[in-house]
């Protein structure tokens, strides 16, 4: 295959662009990727009579495997697709009305997610289960709900806790998320060790 | 489909500025007679731009698991005059921001989109580059729904339907492996020079 010669070699070199090949490649697929994960039957559970989806982890992931500032251009790039029409968000929604809607807050908190998410992730000294596990919690569910929360309940005029006791339907499935994003970056991070580019870069 | 409206030929640019005002305006609007001459207003523009009502119910579909429950709590919460107000206006807003979906190709949105970066040049954003990203986004979704379809067949066949980590393991390695592959070939094209 190969090897790590490729992504490992670009990055330091091109300074001229915000965003080199490698980047923008990996930028755009995963944007696609978390717009995958939000298509329905990507998760079975109870022969699919529960419309779960794993766009969440999707963004989780592009925070943990990217990095935060490509993370957050990956989760950026597909809101870009979204707001252009294409109906690429969990449930196929996609256009404007998603930004004006009670969900536009949790749009916004999946950038700021990914790129908290990465932060965390650059900052530990191994890649482990418990340290990523954290940094989905703190990213991919606490900063999401904390920019959520209060633009629905601006949007719906429900009052701030009462919207956060509502949210509590979501929250057990995100909690599985992070736990799902902690074991798949691990397991990632092992299977294609040029994964986590970002943290050997400055090696 | 009509495609001939004077909504449909307004350009992206000013209709997304439009938006932006509009919506602002309408968060702003919290009395019964002003929701109700904001509801008049969108389904005016709804008939100026040649769409039904099966055009605006597709636009409005996905609020319609969320409107109930919203109802409730802000019956329970605020009083019956204000929850109609609000979950109208909440309507109101996101049909508003669904027809210049209707009215504007996905195509023409991305090129706004690209005009409106352009000047953030100086903070360091690359119009261009990310014109590109979103042309190459869009070119893998089906890639990428067709590699998580051979990984889920495979899941199934060894019976592990039910676990994530089995699903997403492979799809996030081969969605690195096709990402890298792809950013070796745009730099073989130049595209770093």
């Amino acid at each position: 295959m190969t090897e790590a010669t490729g992504p490992t070699g670009t990055g330091t070199r091109t300074a001229s662009r915000a965003l080199d090949a490698a980047d923008a490649a990996r930028v755009a697929t995963f944007a696609a990727l978390i717009a995958v994960l939000g298509m329905p039957g990507s998760l079975s559970l109870f022969g699919n009579a529960v419309p779960i989806t794993l766009q969440t982890l999707g963004v989780m992931l592009a925070g943990a495997v990217l990095g935060a500032r490509r993370g957050a251009l990956a989760v950026l790039t597909l809101l870009a697709l979204v707001a252009a029409g294409l109906p690429l968000l969990a449930g196929g929604r996609g256009g404007l009305g998603v930004f004006a809607g009670p969900s536009a807050g949790y749009l916004v908190g999946f950038v700021a997610g990914a790129f908290v998410v990465g932060l965390l992730v650059e900052r530990l000294r191994r890649v482990t289960f418990l340290g990523v596990l954290l940094a989905a919690l703190v990213g991919g569910v606490g900063v999401v709900y904390a920019c959520g929360l209060p633009v629905q309940a601006l949007v719906t005029g429900v009052p701030l806790t009462q919207t956060a006791w509502l949210s509590l339907a979501f929250l057990p499935g995100d909690l599985l998320k992070a736990l799902a994003c902690a074991g798949v970056t691990v397991a990632v991070a092992r299977a294609y060790p040029a994964a986590l580019r970002s943290r050997t870069r400055e090696d | 489909m009509p495609t001939t409206s004077v909504l449909h030929r307004l350009g992206a640019g000013a209709k997304l500025w439009g938006l932006c005002a509009c919506s602002l305006a309408l968060l702003a609007v919290s009395t019964p007679t002003g929701v109700g001459a904001a509801v008049v207003g969108v389904v005016a523009l709804y008939a100026v731009a040649r769409l039904g009502p099966r055009a605006l119910w597709s636009q409005v579909r996905p609020l319609r698991w969320f409107v109930p429950v919203v109802v409730a709590v802000q019956w329970a919460t605020l009083g019956p005059v204000s929850a109609a107000v609000l979950t109208t206006r909440l309507v109101a807003l996101v049909a508003l921001a669904g027809l210049v979906t209707l009215t504007t190709p996905t195509s023409l949105l991305l090129d706004a989109l690209e005009r409106g970066l352009h000047p953030w040049r100086r903070l360091g954003v690359d119009a261009e580059r990310a014109a590109l990203v979103l042309a190459l986004a869009v070119r893998s979704v089906p890639v990428l729904a067709a590699l998580a379809g051979g990984v889920r067949d495979a899941q199934r066949a060894r019976g592990r339907e039910r676990d994530v980590r089995a699903f997403a393991v492979p799809l996030v390695v081969g969605a690195l492996r096709q990402a890298d592959a792809l950013g070796e070939a745009l730099r073989a094209r130049g595209l770093d020079d």
